[in-house]
């Protein structure tokens, strides 16, 4: 006999269509396509001056010219590793910083002031202190970007290490937790998801660091190579730069984002 | 044994600096293996009490001790089950039930192994050792609390109204599973509540606590047998004895948030 729970048309899953499953993609990326193809049309009918703007197959073309005969692939590695090391440097420094601020009160009251006035400070500004103390060297930019993305990573930690969950405090120390073990089971862990918080936004910012670090002094790097090709009015080159730069923005932060998700697998679903 | 003599609890209020006598000459003794169950209305200092009793607030005045030892802090001999289970989100059921143990470092891992599967298979959670706390129930977190608790081997088992969070049926079930347990693990057990008739139903002592300043009013001798049925709520006898409590308790001038039958 055949119960209502038996019947296939209510105890299988509505199958959904290979355009449901994938809607968001397949609407999104439609949607680019037809603005490059639009684009592409306008610049191939000539309707796009060269000298203020260009087209993608010239921006591909450049892109290929420059890879295989130009410098781009020394420019990459170049901006790369000013990224690494200051973005790694942030993020280390960051944490450290930010939890022994957050954890003790009175650091915390000793330090404010000066975190508060360098948070506001808007980082582009101290750019001319930053070359008199380093040099037009890899030094100055590996700095420009550590110190966009240190704060980040700082204020995140603080309020992570802040935010420590009364109650789980007092359970560890019915369990005669140490202050250590309160350190590596309670807070360290409270605070991972808005440590990653901080790394996603250290990761964005770090990148503007990059770019605008190379475009003052020095003669090397993705950044440099937009300042350069805007002055001389190559803009295919100023556009293949942007979008390998806005490319390189969408991988990192989808990283940094999947590395969010992964270290919040205990939370609740939202 | 668990000797509390003449316990004396002040604190300020933070607003207007006005001292308040959260606890006043409070004695108390409980034997081990005994289930002793403290009520009283809300602010009576009953969970102060607890507090106390873990380790986990001072006192000014009086004195405290287990099987002779004073109580100076928290102690390897007793377990807290909160109200409020604080479980380690980022922990699963069988990291938080070993959670404990790991603290205070008395077993060696085969051990923690052995005694984690053991306890998770006592609450009635096994199969759900992978699981996160915001995956189970409110009732099964309470399960996962009293299971940590269990796991440290605790001589005394500190109960700070670990139900009041529960809908009605899941913690009478509760309670029938606490006895249960406890029938097996036998630890001594100072169980906090608001409810009379939890305490009635599970203690073999129940002490009425009033409010403002907060002192043991008087201890009631719970004489039924063991093991309990539910069914025993409804027993004449269970009823009358729930009433001579209510009777003390009602005696208090402030007896707001006192339940007299809910549940």
């Amino acid at each position: 006999m055949t119960t209502i729970q038996d019947d296939p048309a209510l105890t299988e899953r509505p199958r959904r269509s290979f355009y449901e499953r994938h809607e968001a993609v397949i609407l999104g990326g439609s949607a680019v396509l037809i603005a490059i193809a639009i684009w592409q049309w306008a610049w191939s009918a000539g309707k796009i001056s060269p000298l203020f703007f260009t087209g993608p197959s010239a921006v591909v073309a450049r892109f290929i010219e420059e890879w295989t005969m130009g410098r781009l692939k020394e420019d990459l590695a170049y901006s790369g590793t000013n990224f690494v090391i200051g973005v790694g440097a942030a993020i280390a420094t960051g944490v450290i910083t930010g939890v022994v601020i957050g954890w003790y009160k009175r650091l915390a009251m000793i330090f404010e002031p000066f975190l508060t006035a360098l948070y506001s400070t808007p980082r582009v500004a101290l750019i001319p202190l930053i070359l008199i103390w380093f040099g037009i060297g890899i030094w100055s930019k590996v700095f420009i970007v550590f110190i966009n993305a240190f704060f980040p990573v700082l204020i995140n930690t603080i309020g992570g290490v802040r935010s420590t969950d009364r109650d789980l405090l007092r359970a560890a120390r019915a369990y005669c937790a140490s202050d250590w073990q309160i350190f590596t089971t309670i807070v360290l862990p409270g605070a991972v998801p808005f440590i990653l918080t901080g790394v996603r936004q250290a990761v964005a910012l770090g990148l503007i660091g990059v770019v605008v670090g190379e475009m003052f002094g020095g003669s090397q790097g993705i950044g440099y190579m937009v300042n350069y090709g805007g002055q001389t009015f190559q803009t295919d080159t100023v556009f293949m730069g942007v979008v390998l730069i806005a490319f390189a923005g969408i991988v990192l932060t989808w990283l940094a984002e999947r590395l969010e998700r992964h270290f919040s697998r205990w939370r609740p679903e939202r | 044994m668990i000797h509390i003599d003449r316990l004396t609890k002040r604190y300020y209020v933070e607003r207007d600096g006005r001292q308040v006598v959260a606890l006043s000459d409070v004695s108390l003794t409980v034997a081990n293996g005994e289930f002793m169950a403290i009520v009283g209305p809300s602010g009576c200092g009953k969970t102060t009490l607890l507090n106390i009793v873990a380790g986990l607030i001072p006192y000014d005045l009086g004195a405290m001790s287990i099987d002779g030892r004073r109580i100076e802090g928290p102690g390897v001999d007793r377990a807290v089950v909160f109200q409020h289970s604080s479980l380690l989100p980022w922990r699963t059921i069988a990291g938080n039930v070993r959670y404990g143990m790991e603290m205070q470092k008395r077993f060696d891992a085969a051990t923690m192994r052995e005694r984690t599967d053991h306890f998770i298979k006592l609450v009635g959670l096994s199969g759900f050792e992978k699981h996160y706390p915001s995956e189970l129930s409110g009732g099964m977190q309470q399960r996962v609390n009293l299971a940590r608790a269990l796991a440290a081997d605790p001589a005394v088992l500190l109960m700070d109204e670990p139900f009041a969070a529960l809908d009605a049926q899941t913690r009478e079930f509760m309670q029938a599973e606490l006895l249960k347990i406890w029938s097996q693990a036998r630890k001594t057990v100072i169980f906090i509540t608001h409810q009379i008739n939890e305490a009635v139903y599970l203690a073999d002592r129940v002490a009425v606590m009033s409010a403002r300043p907060g002192r043991v009013k008087g201890i009631f001798e719970i004489p039924f047998e063991r093991p309990r049925q539910l069914g025993l709520k409804r027993d004449p006898r269970f009823l009358q004895l729930e009433d001579s409590i209510w009777q003390l308790v009602e005696e208090t001038p402030e007896r707001i948030g006192m339940a007299k039958t809910a549940s």
